[in-house]
């Protein structure tokens, strides 16, 4: 097979021609690893390339053969967010403050890449610290959608979606605190899952806001997701927050039927703000099911209203005291020349970190501190208690909810960073999963008139993971 | 002048005695050289989580219960936010909102009575590293070993009078998380430390006054000193008009004073938040019936089954019961010797004077817990006598030797064996004629030089009692 | 809620973060632009709603107690910037 053959291939088609021996995984992550150093320059999706993946792509085929390896995506190549650790390799989070950071350790989601024989090609860049939708406030520079000169991949995972979209991994893992899977992969074109929280350990991402983050997969399509989601899916003692769930069954998606299955959709989500080609593709979309015997009904919502300020405080509170601990002491970027202590944090913090990330450290500090804990904190938290009650009567009606994943397609560069009001404001559609913890799906669903691809969301039950690839199956196969 | 009482309230940290830490798998080791007790989890790795150690909640539900605490049934871990070198992840996992432990009390005896002191609250949280300062470099030099090993802060009312009461109270605390194996307690390594919120106001006044904090003084005895310098200082500063300010202060045990701490740019705001990465923990009634249940004798229930039970004078009681090892010997040497008073004694005189010729405390003693009961058994039992065995006693205190071997090596069995003494005894009466005319003559007094010479040629090692019988039947055979 | 000079200073102050005097002066119309439209929550009825700190049901997960780790000293301090007799070396703190 030919380099070009070989990228064409999904992720599970190449996994079978590996295991079937007309590929090798070394052939494959040669093909990857040239054509990243041919073609990256142009998108800037990868912060580091594993320049070893060739060798450990030798050994895993050893292992293939010998039979010590035996899984689904055995010798396939795959690229890693930057703010998931991995043990000798560079974790900067999009950061000057972790651009020297080499942890000593796996995340829980490496290690389990790394006993499935996957070839990590390299990590991929993103918004600093995950904190942002449009992966242009990264210390390593802008990422670049493939899709159009001058628009932003979306974000934060922009780099793990824009590299699959140009061609360059046949499959990848983000995070998504937000949106952050899901709006990138919308952006780009590709297929991203944002599992239930708890499914997959969060040991070794790095924390952006606790209680939402979540990591998962992005793909060529719904089949390729559920494969790295069975793999990295899984309770790890070393999470506590980290749940026991089944294994998607791949033969149950593959034959997914929608007829008799019932679709909401909250009026809300088509509302001002939505982007009329978005919504007539995301609307077109839900015909699609319709048109297969599924039922379509609208329903009304209103907490959707309430989701970004709830979000936004939740997240920022959190993310302030995560990020506290990047003081300049035990790792992560120290300036030269400081003389007392305070000096030493201030300067660290200062120097080391970008203004988006300032900015949601003194918004969450202004949420938690002493008079406005109970004004903004805990209100988001009865916010929370809320939203978690109108999802679970929808979930009562619907087996699916539907809906677009961003009001808009892909931004031109630069036209957020001026207005962070307006960036947040464009997650209105995709926050709210994260707050209840929930499954979603971001499927390419038709373009706009630029030609921009457009996405659709499909949110289902806790631990329900396999009836929303099975829809984003069957409308992936026509 | 007014007269002015103190009021103190006291906040106690007491590392719970568990293998690992509280959130990661790392030794909890006293000591051992800077970050060797270390992982990603404690010093604060980007993307580690905690993973909360069943022990201590069940340390901290024990040590509630003794303290006749409410057991909160659904417990969280909060964030508690500052910067410090010694704190890596720039938050402390503790409680706020829902402490594990609340409105418990604990009674003390005072010279007035008993009185009971309020605990408000008992919480979980993890320890901070230690920060020593470096003079070569004139830097600080930061040690992560003892963050994240596991504490319980239990909160006084501020219901102390006096320094006499802290003591007392801290005493009872000491003893109780000793009984219940929770906490070791020692204050000269940390594991035991106390904070003083003290403040005066004039007697019968009924709002408090302003109070400063002292922390982290390390004995007893510096605490009463500094609590009557502090109440001292602000009678004094009060009788002249000045303001209190609310303050930490730190105790200089050698200059015997206390000194403002340089105050924070700003007062501290912690931020408080419930810790998303650590799920709530639920406690059953069940389960708090299997710890109850589990529970150990503590000191008060001891000391009064002690005097009422096994006939112990109350002073003795009171001293053995102060100290966990004591108990643990004396409990130990009892139920070798079914002599409870016996093993008091010994324990009263004879190991308390060791220890005090050796310098150490109770808690540090080497032996072997059953070596003393086994002394006392040879003793009872007239295998050696009570000065043999007090010779044994020291060796075994000095050296851990064991002592039926000691004895059998060292030939220092009684001699009791009668067909072994009389051949002695006949001789003794050979040499000493003169004597034995006059004691068959009427002269009663004589039977004890002769008991006296019978000794001295058995060298000590003889039954007392086996040789005067002897003696008594020789004579009355010559009659 | 207004944001004052006064307030986003404090914020600075909490976050160990310093700003020039124009990133205070944008940070103030920003944070105060973005916190006028939070405060709308506050017309969200939460009356007797208990607030939802963990949302997804685990309860009473723990570990045994056992010491898993040994020493790992190198790891720990391989990305410290300065480092003595294996400790982590910072500016002298306040006594």
């Amino acid at each position: 097979m030919t380099n070009e053959e070989i990228l064409r291939l999904s992720a599970s088609e190449l996994a079978s021609v590996i295991r079937e021996g007309s590929v090798s995984s070394e052939e494959a992550a040669r093909a990857y690893i040239e054509a990243i150093k041919a073609e990256d320059g142009k998108y800037n999706s990868y912060v580091t390339v594993c320049d070893d993946a060739i060798e450990e792509a030798k050994r895993i085929d050893e292992g293939i053969r010998s039979g010590e390896i035996d899984s689904p995506l055995a010798g396939v190549p795959v690229a890693v967010k930057d703010n998931i650790c991995t043990k000798g390799i560079l974790t900067s989070c999009g950061s000057r403050m972790l651009s020297n950071f080499i942890p000593p350790y796996d995340a829980t989601v490496v290690r389990k890449l790394k006993e499935a024989g996957m070839v990590i090609l390299g990590k991929t860049n993103m918004d600093e610290f995950a904190m942002g939708s449009t992966t242009e406030t990264s210390f390593y520079g802008p990422t670049v959608n493939p899709h159009g000169t001058g628009k932003v991949p979306g974000g934060s995972s922009g780099g793990s979606a824009a590299c699959m979209a140009a061609g360059l991994a046949p499959l990848s893992l983000g995070s998504d605190t937000g949106g952050s899977i899901r709006q990138p992969a919308s952006f780009c074109g590709v297929t991203g899952l944002k599992p239930t929280y708890g499914t997959v350990s969060r040991y070794g991402l790095v924390a952006f806001a606790s209680s939402l983050d979540q990591i998962g997969p992005i793909g060529k399509n719904a089949e390729d997701c559920a494969l790295l989601f069975n793999i990295i899916s899984g309770v790890d003692d070393r999470d506590q927050s980290s749940t026991e769930s089944d294994k998607v069954d791949l033969d149950k998606i593959k034959n997914f039927d929608v007829s008799g299955k019932k679709i909401g959709i909250p009026e809300e989500y088509f509302g001002e703000g939505i982007d009329e080609d978005v919504r007539a593709r995301v609307s077109e979309a839900v015909r699609f099911f319709e048109e297969r015997g599924a039922t379509v009904e609208k329903f009304k919502m209103p907490i959707i209203d309430y989701a970004i300020p709830t979000y936004y405080i939740i997240a920022c509170a959190e993310a302030c005291s995560n990020l506290s601990r990047y003081d300049g002491v035990k790792y992560g970027f120290r300036p030269e020349g400081v003389d007392n202590l305070m000096d030493l944090y201030i300067r660290s913090r200062s120097e080391g970190f970008g203004m988006e990330v300032k900015r949601r450290i003194m918004l969450g500090n202004f949420v938690l501190s002493s008079g406005y804990y109970d004004a903004y904190y805990n209100k988001a938290l009865q916010a929370k208690a809320l939203i978690k009650k109108a999802f679970d009567e929808a979930f009562e009606k619907y087996d699916v909810v539907m809906g677009p994943v961003a009001p808009t397609t892909a931004l031109n560069m630069g036209e957020s960073l001026s207005d962070p009001l307006k960036m947040y404001l464009g997650d209105i559609c995709t926050v709210l999963i994260n707050i209840v913890g929930l499954p979603a799906i971001s499927i390419p669903c038709g373009n706009d008139s630029n030609n921009m691809p457009v996405g659709l969301q499909i949110i289902g039950r806790h631990y329900d993971e396999e009836t929303i690839l099975g829809f984003a199956a069957s409308y992936q196969r026509g | 002048m007014t007269d002015y009482e103190m009021v103190i309230g006291l906040e106690v940290h007491c590392e719970l005695s568990t293998e690992s830490k509280i959130f990661c798998s790392c030794s909890t080791k006293f000591g051992g050289a800077p970050n060797t007790h270390v992982c990603e989890v404690c010093s604060g790795m980007p993307g580690t989580l905690p993973t909360l150690n069943r022990q201590v909640v069940e340390y901290a539900v024990k040590a509630g219960l003794a303290l006749n605490c409410e057991i909160t049934r659904k417990n969280k871990f909060d964030r508690k936010n500052y910067f410090y070198p010694d704190l890596p992840k720039a938050y402390q996992i503790s409680q706020l909102y829902f402490p594990i432990c609340r409105n418990g009390h604990v009674d003390i005896k005072t010279e007035n009575g008993t009185k009971s002191i309020g605990i408000h609250e008992i919480h979980m949280e993890e320890d901070a590293g230690k920060l020593v300062h470096d003079p070569l470099s004139g830097k600080t030099m930061v040690d992560f070993n003892r963050c994240g090993v596991p504490l319980i802060e239990i909160v006084s009312e501020p219901d102390f009078r006096s320094a006499d009461e802290v003591i007392k109270y801290l005493e009872k605390l000491r003893d109780t998380l000793q009984y219940l194996g929770v906490s070791d307690c020692k204050m000269q390594e940390g594991s035991m430390r106390a904070d003083v919120n003290l403040s005066v106001r004039p007697r019968g006044q009924k709002e408090f006054g302003t109070r400063t904090e002292m922390k982290n003084i390390a004995s007893l005895k510096a605490i009463a000193r500094a609590i009557d310098y502090e109440y001292e200082r602000q009678v004094d500063a009060i009788e002249a008009g000045e303001k209190i300010v609310q303050e930490t202060r730190r105790w200089d045990d050698e200059k015997e004073y206390t000194y403002a701490m340089r105050s924070k740019e700003d007062a501290q705001d912690y931020k408080y938040f419930p810790d998303p990465d650590l799920m709530p923990i639920e406690i059953s009634e069940e389960y708090i019936r299997q710890i109850r249940e589990a529970l150990p004798e503590l000191a008060d229930a001891k000391r009064d089954r002690y005097v009422n039970e096994l006939g112990l004078p109350e002073y003795d009681a009171d001293i053995i019961t102060g100290s966990t090892t004591l108990v643990k010997v004396f409990e130990t040497s009892c139920s070798i010797t079914g002599a409870p008073k016996d093993c008091s004694n010994w324990v009263m005189t004879d190991l308390l004077k060791l220890c005090n010729d050796n310098h150490i405390s109770p808690e540090d003693i080497t032996f072997r817990h059953e070596s003393l009961g086994e002394i006392i058994k040879m003793v009872n039992d007239g295998k050696i006598n009570r000065k043999t065995g007090r010779d044994v006693f020291a060796k075994v205190f000095t050296d851990n030797v064991d002592p039926a071997k000691y004895v059998e090596e060292n030939g220092l069995a009684q001699v009791s064996d009668l067909s072994a003494i009389e051949p002695v005894i006949r001789e003794v009466l050979a040499n000493n004629e003169k004597a034995v005319s006059e004691y068959l003559a009427g002269s009663e007094k004589n039977f004890q030089f002769l008991t006296g010479q019978s000794m001295r040629s058995l060298k000590g090692k003889a039954d007392p009692q086996a040789v005067r019988a002897t003696l008594q039947k020789l004579l009355d055979e010559m009659r | 809620m207004e944001i004052t000079p006064e307030l986003v200073g404090y914020l600075e102050k909490l976050g160990r973060i310093r700003l020039t005097p124009e990133e205070e002066e944008r940070t103030q119309k920003e944070l105060g632009s973005i916190l006028a439209y939070i405060d709308k929550l506050g017309e969200l009825d939460t009356a007797g709603v208990e607030p939802l700190s963990h949302a997804f049901g685990r309860t009473n997960v723990v570990r045994e107690d056992a010491v898993l780790n040994g020493d790992m000293q190198d790891l720990i301090l391989a990305n410290a910037a300065e480092t003595k007799d294996g400790a982590i070396l910072v500016p002298k703190t306040v006594e």
